[in-house]
């Protein structure tokens, strides 16, 4: 089993795709969601998401203000900027 | 040449110029709705997560947030008129001020006093010139708006809205937003929106079984900060409608006018035609008119 996670910004998505884990740091402090977790909504601080693909490989993003959504394996991150 | 003729070929010469610049402000725009097109597509993923998560947010139980509650006793609303910087895009700011004069009528039969926030400089030069009230305008942006622009538009309305109409001046019960939709190439319509309060929809069938949610860190606070994202997604989404609106309005405007131009040129080229031919049987009858005199007089004189 694995999350399908979306990054997204207004002007366009940056990422889509399967992930194994995704980390993020919300104002309660830092996240880490796998496979099977409760929904949620989040608000997210600036700082790193960090998304471990299914083949191994992760891959961080830096996001300004934001939310995280979790929704039945589902992620999605909503920045309003990144980089 | 005969003085009628230079005329016909001087009109000729100017519409041609004239149609070399519609030619190509029609190939701009045509270029630029695909890209504005895009956009639009490109910021439909943020703008459904979002909906999906204020959706999940509102309709959990009793979450009472200034953003989506009516005011008792509403003074005053604020509208967003959405224009044109540029002109020559036929009716497309003109069909958005009537909307939004509609709207305001609308309102005004309502005790609502109209707020009026302008983007674009032909709806701001429309207030200007007949001294109607500006609360505050943005111009420079309408062509190729950017996010960032959406959240300083978004920000300025949800702090008159924050503030209670009944009391403080610059307070506003109701936002109302009026863009030109984008519905394909050829239809583009000038509509008027209330953005706030939201209205809850409440989605029916299974899959508007929206599952519990867990909030970091409370329903309260992700509200707090979901709502004006929401409000500065729809206006960046209603920006980028109408910028792909208003070149799709420009495009239409300046392929008619390239067609006049040929129209023009065709019936000026036949008169030039009929001018100089008339030129030339005049000219011949002179001369047999001339050549017949002298003949007879020749002839006379024998």
């Amino acid at each position: 089993m694995a999350l399908r996670v979306e990054v997204v910004t207004p002007e366009k998505r940056i990422f889509s795709g399967e992930a194994s884990m995704v980390r993020a740091r919300t104002l309660e402090g830092e996240l880490g969601i796998l496979p099977g977790h409760i929904s949620l909504l989040g608000v997210l601080v600036d700082g790193e998401v960090v998304v471990k693909e299914t083949n191994g490989q992760s891959t961080t993003f830096q996001i300004h203000g934001g939310f995280l959504s979790v929704n039945k394996d589902r992620v999605s991150i909503l920045g309003e900027a990144s980089d | 040449m005969g003085a009628q003729l230079r005329i016909y070929r001087r009109r000729i010469r100017s519409v041609k110029a004239t149609k070399k610049i519609t030619k190509a402000m029609e190939l701009i725009s045509a270029s630029r709705i695909v890209k504005a097109q895009q956009r639009v597509n490109a910021s439909t993923p943020y703008a459904n997560e979002l909906t999906r998560a204020v959706t999940a947010v509102a309709s959990f139980a009793s979450v009472d947030h200034p953003l989506t509650s009516f005011e008792p006793n509403p003074k005053r609303a604020a509208v967003l008129l959405i224009t044109a910087d540029r002109g020559m895009a036929g009716a497309y700011s003109s069909s958005a001020i009537k909307e939004g004069d509609q709207l305001i009528a609308a309102l005004r039969q309502r005790g609502l006093d109209a707020k009026v926030y302008i983007v674009g400089r032909k709806g701001l030069s429309y207030y200007k010139f007949r001294d109607r009230a500006i609360a505050k305008s943005w111009t420079g942006i309408s062509d190729n708006p950017t996010y960032a622009s959406a959240r300083e538009i978004g920000q300025e309305l949800i702090k008159a809205f924050i503030a209670d109409s009944a009391t403080d001046p610059d307070g506003v019960a109701e936002l109302h937003v009026v863009y030109t939709e984008f519905r394909s190439m050829v239809t583009q319509e000038a509509m008027a929106k209330r953005m706030l309060p939201l209205e809850v929809v409440e989605s029916s069938g299974p899959a508007g079984l929206l599952p519990m949610y867990e909030f970091e860190p409370s329903p309260d606070s992700v509200l707090d900060a979901l709502l004006p994202k929401y409000i500065e997604a729809r206006i960046y989404n209603a920006l980028l409608q109408s910028a792909a609106s208003e070149h799709a309005a420009r495009r239409r405007a300046m392929k008619s006018a390239t067609d006049n131009a040929d129209e023009l040129i065709k019936s000026f080229t036949r008169k030039a035609n009929a001018a100089r031919q008339a030129e030339i049987t005049q000219e011949i009858s002179e001369i047999v008119g001339g050549a017949d005199a002298l003949a007879s007089a020749m002839a006379g004189s024998e």
